[in-house]
């Protein structure tokens, strides 16, 4: 996993409410077995036409955010299902951060799982936020991990919290199994625990 | 002894190592595993080199992907790709040696229907898999939830979760539901009454005479849709009803350990005086026969409602709804029992158990679909489809002129052939109504098996209540 720890980048307004996993990346782009290459159709239905021409008025097909790396979004993003070919495919894209009022459970742990940081802020930071990536291409927003802020393109310097254990993985890109597997042991005695107490399960 | 909910009971029964933080590392007793999700993290075993931990405990079947048509043990009923990813599950199951139900087998199915039916589900078990249905198995009183792809990994490697705990919500339905009213339309209310953001944090406990009075199946229609109200998991304390549909299932204990094993279950509930983060109590006597307007599971309302308009909300949602008016061509102000729909989709995690079947066809015997509408039934596994047919249903749907299909996700999330095009109108029971979800610029409305079968009759949503037979099966 690729690590995260300072960015600085455009940010794409997205104020649509429920943004879910089949807007990000629909089914029919989940029949791969990689995790690579989904970047191409993210968003895709809401940002190309039947004969795969663009729609230029959806936002990441503008010029001014073609190139974004973060997302400001409406509440309650990445709803529905648990593919993680949701993150896959804004990382692939090239996004690193999404922020937002609120996030769906699963889609808020996979992203960690994936060097992308989902950051929850307030309504009104969110707005603020929301309108500088409005401003376009030379609106760039700086997140810093370490320090746990957002900078607007003015100068305006907002804190977030984030959950240690996740924030100590994506600051050195750690992978959760590797660290997991050190507690082998205690693995091993819960099982043998168990299979005195629950030995149906 | 401090009181304990559900959820505590079983999330302390399964901490394997707690750090400092309150991050938790949590035992995992079942992991289903289907084609779409899991390919990644088999690849992650193998570059890697490690081996599946429990392969016993680990559970796999075909269904997203697979065709539902009577002819598609001829692979070209598949597309190249959907044949490479069930391919590659059965690569996967073997090389790995987890337990498997390949599409040929009888008893393959949708792998929320196939947990619980071959008694892999138990009470007070955490199941996990890579599909955000697993809510479903918290009808057992087990918790359960979806995980992503790089969790599916952690899992087949550790057979353990890295979790911090969540919050404790309790959703009450009180007294019975009316005549006409299902489980279906319970998880709908709750929903309703939440939001789709309502349970984020949360892991629900749904309690009260109405959910008692449930089948398991409509149990696990009800924790099914958890997820959908934001809630990784749903659940509800097992009770004399959940035993019995355990005893005798394959993987369900015998003997004495069966005993071992209820006396422990009855040992799951919430104490009285348990601490809830949240409570939610709707009467279960309020609640009408429910279908949606928009594209998000919370635009819920009577179906004897009118279609609302964007200024009836605020902040967000306002371009939200008017964003799903033109997605699903609606106009506010129009009877919702005045739409007219193309497609009855019956089938799903949701509500593609042998009850629903029931339901369905409770309303259909006799009687045929309007000329010109598609209708399919995707009974939720084999067994089903076989039970089904035994009983008497699936004649019914064929006289009712609905094709009679054989197991698989199908049309909820249209990865195989079966799909809406665009504008195709679909009156369906499944779990999501997104933009896109069953078939590019297609249009769901979710509703419950009985209603899916009403609007089949007539060609338009419409109340189950004014074609429903005195002996209407009322729980499923």
């Amino acid at each position: 996993m690729e690590k995260f720890t300072k960015l600085t980048g455009i940010a794409a307004p997205m104020p649509l409410v429920n943004i879910d996993t089949d807007m990000i990346i629909p089914k029919q782009f989940l029949k791969t077995i990689k995790r690579s290459g989904l970047g191409v159709n993210l968003f895709d239905e809401m940002r190309y036409n039947l004969d795969g021409s663009e729609i230029a008025d959806f936002v990441l097909n503008q010029p001014a955010y073609r190139k974004s790396e973060i997302i400001i979004a409406g509440d309650n993003f990445g709803c529905g299902s648990s593919r993680e070919h949701a993150p896959w495919a804004l990382l692939d894209f090239g996004i690193r951060c999404v922020i937002a009022t609120s996030f769906a459970d699963i889609f808020y742990n996979n992203c960690f799982k994936n060097g992308i940081l989902p950051i929850v802020m307030p309504q009104e930071q969110v707005d603020i936020l929301m309108a500088d990536a409005r401003k376009g291409a030379n609106a760039r927003q700086t997140i810093d991990l370490e320090a746990q802020t957002v900078t607007t393109s003015d100068g305006q310097v907002f804190p977030f919290s984030v959950d240690g254990h996740r924030k100590h993985c994506l600051m050195n890109g750690l992978d959760d199994i590797g660290l997991t597997l050190e507690k082998a042991s205690a693995i091993d005695s819960f099982e043998a625990k168990n299979k005195t107490l629950h030995p149906w399960a | 002894m401090t009181a304990r909910t559900l959820y505590d009971k079983i999330w302390d029964d399964h901490v394997v190592h707690q750090a400092e933080d309150g991050t938790c590392l949590l035992y995992i007793d079942r992991h289903l595993v289907h084609e779409v999700t899991s390919p990644q993290a088999f690849e992650g075993l193998r570059m890697t080199g490690r081996k599946v931990r429990a392969p016993e405990k680990t559970i796999a079947v075909p269904d997203h992907n697979v065709p539902t048509t009577l002819d598609r043990a001829n692979a070209a009923t598949m597309t190249e790709d959907s044949r490479i990813q069930v391919a590659a599950l059965d690569q996967n199951a073997r090389d790995f040696g987890i337990n498997y139900y390949p599409v040929s087998d009888v008893r393959q199915g949708i792998v929320h229907i196939v947990g619980p039916e071959q008694g892999w589900t138990l009470p007070g078990m955490t199941v996990v898999c890579g599909d955000s249905h697993t809510a479903t198995h918290g009808a057992f009183g087990s918790l359960a939830h979806g995980i992503g792809t790089s969790e599916v990994e952690h899992v087949l490697a550790t057979q353990t979760l890295i979790q911090r705990k969540g919050k404790n919500m309790k959703v009450e339905i009180t007294g019975s539901l009316r005549p006409g009213v299902t489980a279906k339309d319970i998880t709908m209310a709750v929903i309703g009454e939440t939001g789709t953001a309502g349970g984020t944090g949360y892991v629900i406990e749904y309690c009260g005479q109405a959910i008692r009075e449930l089948s398991m199946e409509g149990r696990m229609t009800v924790c099914n849709m958890a997820i959908e109200g934001g809630a990784r998991a749903g659940l509800i304390a097992p009770d004399e009803k959940t035993f019995a549909y355990c005893m005798g299932r394959p993987h369900a204990p015998k003997g004495a350990a069966w005993e071992a094993a209820v006396a422990y279950w009855k040992t799951l509930f919430s104490d009285d005086g348990a601490h809830w983060d949240k409570v939610v109590t709707i009467k279960g006597e309020d609640i009408a026969p429910l279908v949606t307007w928009g594209t998000s599971p919370e635009d819920v309302l009577p179906i004897t409602a009118t279609v609302p308009s964007p200024s009836d909300f605020t902040g967000g949602k306002v371009e939200a709804v008017q964003r799903s008016l033109d997605y699903m061509g609606l106009t506010p102000g129009m009877k919702l029992s005045d739409i007219k729909i193309d497609t009855v989709f019956i089938g799903s995690c949701t509500n593609g158990r042998i009850e629903d079947l029931r339901a369905a066809a409770a309303i259909l015997k006799g009687k045929k679909k309007k000329d010109g509408i598609r209708a399919m039934v995707v009974p939720g596994s084999g067994l089903v489809r076989a039970q089904a047919e035994e009983e008497g249903l699936a004649q019914i749907f064929i006289d009712a002129g609905f094709e009679w299909r054989l197991a698989g996700c199908s049309m909820c999330l249209a990865m195989n052939p079966d799909q809406l095009a665009p504008g195709e109108r679909c009156a369906a029971t499944s779990n999501r109504n997104f933009e896109g979800r069953q078939g590019r610029g297609g249009r769901t409305h979710l509703l419950s098996p009985a209603m899916a079968a009403a609007a089949a009759i007539t060609g338009h949503l419409t109340d189950v209540r004014e074609l429903m037979p005195d002996t209407m099966p009322v729980n499923a």
